[in-house]
């Protein structure tokens, strides 16, 4: 049996369009010590490292970790790179969160981070296709989630409308507007969505997440270090990741197997049964507004093709029963290969009671999602208030 | 190459870098009788798995779905059915065709898994999902997915 695990400290930068006051290493360390200061412990106190980071043609630097991890600390101890495209931020802490259940270390960094203003995200993401096959045809990321939400639409005609996707698109940004951290923060309208300019139909503009620079960092310890290191640590009380296959028609767009998957571990592990009424918040991974709709449905928050009526209803709004990314998401700011830990950082603040202006009242569960790759990539983690 | 941006006068914020690096990728056994097919017979070929009973895209030696290996091979037809589309009005870099265009997912008669490609001969506003589309082949074929220029609606559609 796993020991039990928490998350003890928090910290993020501020996700922002360009840092040309911090290199890569720098911007990550800011990060690292905000985490480490919120637990009273230095760089010396963990007893591990692990670096999520998203594929090195973003920054063009390879092996970063070379650079990164000796700049969090990572010197003289263990350390590990961890990948898996959008998915490499929650990769990572779920890795930490291996090290510590195992037994074999009571204190892991987790860190993750992308500067995306070094490079060509777009360029970056055609190239992780398979050269032989479909990388031709695969315009960074917003034409396969363009397919994803066609298929998606099609699936459940008429019921998903792309002004459903434009909600969500209202509704994450204005959380933004609570986040001090979050890029974009802004009050738009569900026409303002829908008239803003084409990019790959039916996704517009402001359908799409930005390209961001910034990093986030966790410190994960056992249940014995956790207690003394903070009043309310954010217990991981289930985790699941699942893999499907790299080439994009193989999976089932509208409804990944890998995402239900991910899920069905995590909710068995954390003795959850019904998700919407068990847990409190979520922070999903909705690189583009469409997705929140179909991850509410794969997650089990709704039927599948009911993910319009859902954001519809307004429940996952701030105020609403069960707000689905107070923090304004992945649609307010993208540092990819962080986004990823961003989101089971705030879910864990939730728990923890620290997330600021965007704290949803009595929090005791809350969830964690994202995705990478060709939409093959899931992961899902569950915080809690208990062990 | 590093290069400093700026003057001798202004401070050293941000340095240029470049990375030119040429690559060649191996086909492969399979990739390689698909694409001879393709530049050679104008034909698609599938492999099909025994224990699954689906012919998958691309040929590849194991099943995606089961994982048993796969050597049978089946022709597909250069017909199909639009399952997704999305008609792209960005140029993204690293990308040879010029915007805009409809870039979609095929099922081709006879696959279990979808074909990716474009269309064309088609006005935007009717392309729609459950269309059914013919390859129009290119006349000079190198053995890529550019073998095939793009599908176009079959009579009757577009």
């Amino acid at each position: 049996m796993a020991r039990s695990v928490a998350v003890v400290g928090t910290g993020q930068t501020r996700h922002v369009s360009r840092r040309d006051d911090v290199n890569m290493a720098e911007m990550v360390r800011e990060a690292a010590l905000l985490a480490l200061q919120d637990t009273g412990l230095g760089p010396g106190d963990v007893d591990a490292v692990v670096v999520g980071s998203a594929p090195e043609i973003f920054e063009g630097v390879n092996s970063p970790e070379n650079w990164v991890g000796p700049a969090v600390g990572a010197a003289g101890k263990p350390m590990l790179r961890i990948h898996t495209g959008g998915t490499a931020g929650a990769s990572a802490a779920i890795a930490a969160y291996y090290h510590v259940a195992s037994g074999l270390f009571d204190t892991v960094l987790a860190v993750a981070y992308e500067k995306l203003s070094d490079g060509s995200a777009q360029y970056g993401l055609s190239t992780c296709c398979d050269p032989l096959w479909d990388r031709d045809f695969a315009c960074g990321a917003p034409a396969l989630v363009a397919l994803q939400a066609r298929e998606y639409m099609a699936r459940y005609h008429p019921e998903i409308t792309e002004e459903h996707g434009a909600m969500v698109a209202v509704k994450n940004r204005k959380n933004a507007l609570l986040n001090p951290c979050a890029q974009l923060r802004m009050e738009l309208t569900v026409q303002d969505v829908m008239d803003s300019a084409p990019v790959a139909s039916p996704l517009k503009v402001l359908d799409c997440c930005p390209t961001s620079d910034g990093a986030a960092a966790l410190v994960i310890a056992s249940g014995s270090r956790a207690r003394k290191l903070a009043a309310r640590p954010a217990w991981i009380t289930g985790v699941g990741t699942c893999t499907e296959s790299p080439y994009v028609p193989d999976v089932d767009l509208a409804y990944p197997e890998s995402c239900v998957r991910a899920a069905q571990h995590a909710y068995q592990m954390a003795w959850v049964y019904e998700p919407l009424k068990e847990l409190d918040v979520a922070e999903v991974y909705e690189a583009f507004s469409f997705q929140e709709l179909i991850w509410y449905e794969t997650l089990g928050f709704c039927k599948p093709g009911q993910g319009g009526r859902l954001v519809e209803s307004g429940i996952t709004k701030l105020d609403g029963e069960f707000p689905v990314n107070p923090s304004g998401g992945v649609l307010s700011s993208n540092p990819i290969g962080a986004s990823a830990m961003i989101r089971q950082l705030e879910a864990a603040r939730q728990v923890m009671g620290k997330a600021g202006d965007h704290q949803v009242g009595g929090v005791r569960r809350a969830l964690a999602h994202s995705w990478g790759g060709a939409i093959q990539f899931s992961t899902v983690t569950i915080f809690s208030n208990e062990p | 190459m590093l290069e400093v941006a700026g003057g001798s006068e202004e401070p050293v914020e941000v340095v240029e870098g470049d990375l030119d690096i040429e690559y060649r990728y191996a086909y492969g056994e399979y990739y390689d009788r698909f694409y001879r097919e393709m530049r050679d017979n104008r034909r698609i070929m599938g492999v099909a798995c025994a224990r699954c009973r689906c012919v998958l895209l691309p040929p590849r030696p194991y099943c995606g779905f089961c994982y048993e290996p796969v050597d049978r091979w089946v022709e597909l037809a250069d017909e199909g059915t639009v399952q997704t589309f999305t008609n792209v009005q960005l140029p993204f870099p690293g990308q040879p065709t010029e915007p805009p265009y409809i870039y979609a997912f095929i099922m081709l008669d006879g696959a279990a898994v979808q074909f990716p490609h474009l269309l064309g001969e088609v006005d935007p506003a009717r392309a729609r999902v459950g269309m059914r589309v013919k390859a129009v082949w290119a006349e000079n074929r190198k053995g890529t997915l550019h073998d095939i220029k793009y599908f176009r609606p079959v009579e009757n559609e577009g």
